[in-house]
């Protein structure tokens, strides 16, 4: 038996709410709306944490410019604050090199995280997924009672398809779904109305924002951004 | 400590196992320390000891019994197997102390020995395994 799984929501147990930020591919601003995200709500007063699920190819360190920092040990980990809120990364343990792994090592991981990680109390815990619906979605989705998914999409035909694919999984296995956002929206693009026929809500849109890459690596840069001003614009409506 | 939260995990196990199982008392708890994780035992069974202590009705004559076990790796790329202690000499004590907390990250810092590929199998002794759980059960 692995003992680590019947540990997870003990892990949890303080979390307010946990909010999967999730979509079909890479590269459709699913790290950088989890950061914007969670320092949002940070900066709005609630105590947030952020945890980046992407192994493979981990960046929410990057975005947040964070270096030299180390879990600390108690009864567990406890994840170091990052600019007023708790973040967790495999980068800790992987000194920035490439962790090559096959999709069981992955699991193994994740689990380990999961079960050793001290949140504490929490209003929110944003987690950062990898593309598309595999190993370390199927074990959110299995040992994370309380979790919700917020799929990011863009306007791109390849990446709307793939929306759906994870909608539909999402779905038949009865997993809330909070509803989609569209990222990267360029002018005269709606995508609200194609969104509200696949029976969910939409979110909201972020604008394509030129100039959120100049704020990589600066936390309070980012949200001075456009992209951050339509993050709070979406938390304001909900 | 980090031991204490996978003992911890063991003994919401053994809880789980003892209501789905009717037991009243748990006598006897068997986990298996894979060498990868490199688990402190001492501490391991200090922290357990500690956990049950607040559990005294279900736990009150528990034996631990911690088995360890050495790891294997297997190469997928060349077929070569190895031990742990084969391919421990060039890690620095930041590079242990990952392998403690995440096994898995063993796949940057002790490639195959023979072709260097991190693309290995670990066959057996990665971490923290509960082996069995065995109790009395309700008359």
């Amino acid at each position: 038996m692995d003992p680590r799984v019947n540990v997870i929501n003990k892990r949890l147990a303080n979390v307010g709410n946990i909010i999967a930020v999730s979509g079909g591919k890479g590269g459709i601003g699913k790290s950088s709306f989890s950061v914007i995200l969670a320092l949002t709500l940070s900066q709005a007063g609630h105590k947030v944490g952020l945890m980046d699920l992407d192994f493979w190819g981990p960046s929410a360190h990057v975005l947040l410019g964070s270096h030299g920092n180390f879990p600390e040990e108690e009864k567990g980990i406890v994840p170091p604050q990052i600019h007023g809120m708790k973040f967790m990364s495999i980068i800790y343990y992987t000194e920035d090199k490439t962790l090559a792994l096959r999709r069981s090592g992955f699991d193994q991981a994740v689990i380990e995280l999961l079960a050793v990680t001290q949140w504490g109390d929490l209003d929110y815990l944003i987690m950062d997924m990898p593309p598309g619906i595999g190993d370390v979605t199927l074990d959110v989705i299995r040992f994370m009672e309380k979790v919700r998914f917020c799929i990011i999409t863009t306007h791109s035909k390849v990446v709307i398809e793939t929306v759906k694919k994870t909608l539909n999984m999402l779905k038949q296995l009865k997993i809330p779904i909070m509803g989609v956002v569209h990222n990267m929206k360029k002018e005269n693009v709606s995508l609200e109305d194609q969104i509200k026929t696949l029976d969910v809500p939409f979110l909201g849109k972020i604008d394509f924002d030129p100039g959120l890459e100049d704020a990589v690596g600066d936390p309070k840069k980012l949200l001075e951004t456009r992209f951050a001003k339509n993050v709070g614009k979406l938390i304001l409506q909900r | 400590m980090h031991e204490w939260a996978l003992a911890e995990s063991v003994v919401l196990t053994a809880e789980k196992t003892a209501k789905e199982q009717g037991f009243e008392e748990i006598r006897e708890i068997t986990v298996q320390l894979g060498q990868l994780q490199q688990i402190e035992k001492d501490v391991f069974e200090f922290a357990i000891k500690e956990i049950i202590q607040t559990q005294k009705s279900l736990f009150k004559k528990t034996n631990i019994q911690l088995q360890e076990e050495k790891a294997v790796f297997k190469c997928q790329s060349c077929g070569h197997k190895w031990m742990f202690e084969d391919n421990t000499k060039k890690l620095n004590p930041e590079e242990f102390e990952a392998i403690h907390f995440v096994p898995e990250v063993a796949h940057i810092y002790m490639p195959c020995p023979q072709c260097k590929s991190p693309d290995f199998e670990i066959v057996q002794g990665r971490g923290v395994w509960v082996n069995s759980i065995v109790g009395k059960e309700r008359d």
